[in-house]
């Protein structure tokens, strides 16, 4: 022992000691606090991905699920719509779909992962309205395409992949949600394939 | 009687002491101008905005389904209700007009400049502080705008790879912007933000007293000890803590010269102030946005979303950029190079009124940049807003690289050893 009345050796060995434990301490109590800002169990409920049966939509059939209070257009498009959609590219604002307004993997020429099946919110990018499908009256508003969607509110016009025409005013394509075929017959919408 | 019961005080807790120190005894140049009010008028509208704020939230609903129609209940059926939030949002408007005019007065006069660079960052933290809570309380009323602005900033955090989606689900709270949204800003907006704030001024002002005020000539009134004549010396006494260390001149003490002088400038500023309030309360669309009046609707999205023309000239950076991420880097960049002015500005003279031409045409240019920003900001963005925010978006980043040049070398009028104004 020596005589210096302070024994620097241990005060630096429990100053680091406290340091370390005390530093444990706040990265837990940090815990709680950050969790509780993670979506509660109500929020998650209500947030959860909405399964739809789609073995029984006919050809050409539009039916709405609701997602996340949105409403979601499901098509089962017809082998005549998907041959003819390329045909307008021209007349498109976003033919390519540059805009991230679809998952990667739904990022192709049918804007889904199932090119019968269109998932796509119903909810006009313009300001909100829901577009209503025009099953084969749609040359009234684009002569020479049969089928598609019109927004009432203020004319926007979308093809049957949910892709925006030239000179409405929309400024982008519908939205395609999340989604994936768990089987061949059910869609779930809000969780990407892979995820579940 | 009452010189025992203060002496009894005293010796326990040195307020007179304080209030000597900080006002009454407080060495101030004597030639501070007209854009030396700001600071005490911002203290003003922080006391309007606490005081306010604590009564509109006695009346106020912080949830998804009762806050739009508890806004609409105290305009409507609280007494003054309608008084008491025009003077709110009234104010969050007031207060940045008066912390722009004083940031605009520190780079003026080199204000930030050694030793005042701490200062500076405090300031600098206010403002940024200021922000995050206009950003929060403007989401409260829960009207469109309200929504989709708050909308749009939550999914810029969306950019950063690999977390953005996770971090703005965490901000949110939610998938979509909601009551849980609208909670969690509440409590941040009226207790965590307005606590760090008092803290944040608290600590402005300790350090605005530790190295002085600084003045339109950015002259030095605190002399090397005995290097002043008797007869030179500042007539006034001030606190020891300054005296003994310096020879002061040229300074006159805070209270009552300055006090009295800011109550003038309190006073026309209030007059307009209540002008505003009771003649504008919604600053024609500029203070409380048009599609505020509606409630949040999240599939109704307003036609034009622009954020309270405060936020403007950051919120033009962000959009005239065309990559979302770059586009969020870039405007936080433009409020971190004002954190870096100390140290951008290389030169030793403070005043504008004795540096070079070149310094001159700089801040002329940043401010017309910085407005230009600001004007673009509450606009409709089209291909034309975008070139012009682009070219001032330039300006305001040049301002700092132009400075960080000419500085090192400039050429600059002779300083004045004591005030000559």
């Amino acid at each position: 022992m020596s005589n210096a009345p302070v024994n620097n050796g241990r005060r630096r060995f429990l100053t680091a000691a406290t340091s370390v434990v005390g530093g444990v301490g706040v990265v837990g109590l940090a815990v709680p606090f950050i969790g509780s800002w993670n979506p509660s169990a109500k929020a998650k409920a209500a947030g959860a991905p909405v399964e739809v049966n789609v073995s029984k939509i006919e050809p050409g059939q539009l039916i709405r699920a609701e997602w996340r209070g949105k409403p979601v257009y499901v098509v089962r498009r017809t082998k005549e719509i998907l041959s003819t959609l390329a045909a307008h590219d021209g007349q498109l604002k976003d033919p390519s779909s540059a805009e991230p307004q679809q998952p990667v993997y739904a990022t192709n020429e049918y804007r889904s992962i199932n090119p019968e099946i269109l998932v796509a919110l119903g909810v006009c990018t313009h300001l909100g309205c829901a577009p209503t499908h025009h099953k084969g009256d749609f040359e009234q508003h684009v002569s020479g395409v049969k089928d598609g969607f019109f927004c009432p509110c203020h004319g926007s016009k979308f093809d049957m992949a949910g892709r925006v025409f030239q000179s409405v005013p929309a400024p982008t394509n519908l939205v395609i949600p999340e989604h994936s075929f768990p089987t061949d017959g059910t869609l779930l919408i809000g969780i990407s394939p892979g995820e579940a | 009687m009452i010189a025992n019961f203060m002496a009894w005080i005293e010796k326990r807790l040195p307020l007179m002491d304080a209030m000597n120190k900080h006002a009454a005894q407080y060495p101030a140049p004597k030639n501070f101008n007209f854009w030396y009010v700001f600071g005490i008028l911002a203290s003003v509208v922080l006391v309007n905005q606490i005081l306010t704020g604590i009564w509109l939230t006695m009346s106020y609903e912080p949830t998804g389904e009762g806050a739009f129609a508890s806004i609409e209940y105290i305009m409507r059926d609280v007494d003054y209700g309608w008084l008491l939030r025009y003077m709110h949002s009234t104010g969050a408007s007031a207060f940045f007009i008066v912390v722009y005019m004083h940031m605009f007065r520190g780079m003026m006069y080199g204000s930030y400049q050694k030793p005042r660079e701490l200062l500076w960052i405090f300031g600098m933290l206010i403002f940024l502080v200021l922000m995050a809570e206009a950003f929060m309380g403007y989401l409260l009323p829960w009207g469109n705008m309200s929504y989709w602005g708050a909308q749009v900033i939550i999914s810029l955090f969306g950019a950063i790879p690999i977390i953005g989606d996770d971090l703005t689900l965490w901000i949110r709270g939610d998938y979509v912007i909601s009551g849980a949204t609208l909670n969690r800003f509440f409590a941040l907006h009226v207790i965590a933000m307005p606590l760090v704030l008092v803290i944040l001024v608290f600590l402005h002002i300790l350090a605005l007293h530790e190295v002085g005020s600084n003045n339109p000539e950015g002259t030095d009134i605190k002399k090397k000890k005995g290097s002043i004549k008797p007869e030179e010396l500042s007539k006034f006494t001030f606190h020891k803590q300054y005296s003994e260390k310096y020879d002061i001149v040229d300074a006159i003490p805070f209270h009552p010269y300055y006090t009295v002088k800011d109550l003038v400038a309190v006073v026309i500023f209030l007059i307009v102030f209540c002008w505003v309030l009771f003649f504008a309360p919604e600053g024609g669309g500029y203070f409380i946005e048009a599609p505020n009046f509606e409630p949040a609707n999240n599939l109704k999205t307003p036609e034009h979303i622009v954020p309270v023309w405060y936020f403007g000239p950051f919120f033009t950076i962000l959009r005239v950029v065309p990559d979302k991420l770059l586009g969020m880097i870039t405007m936080f960049a433009a409020i971190g190079v004002l954190f870096a002015l100390p140290w951008f500005d290389r030169g030793t003279v403070k005043s504008l009124r004795f540096r070079s031409k070149a310094h001159m045409i700089n801040l002329t240019q940043f401010v017309i940049c910085f407005v230009a920003l600001g004007v673009l900001g509450t606009m409709a963005g089209t291909e034309l807003t975008n070139f012009i925010g682009r070219i001032a978006t330039l300006g305001y980043f040049g301002f700092f690289v132009a400075i960080w040049f000419y500085s090192k070398n400039e050429k600059t009028k002779p300083v004045p050893e004591r005030v000559s104004g």
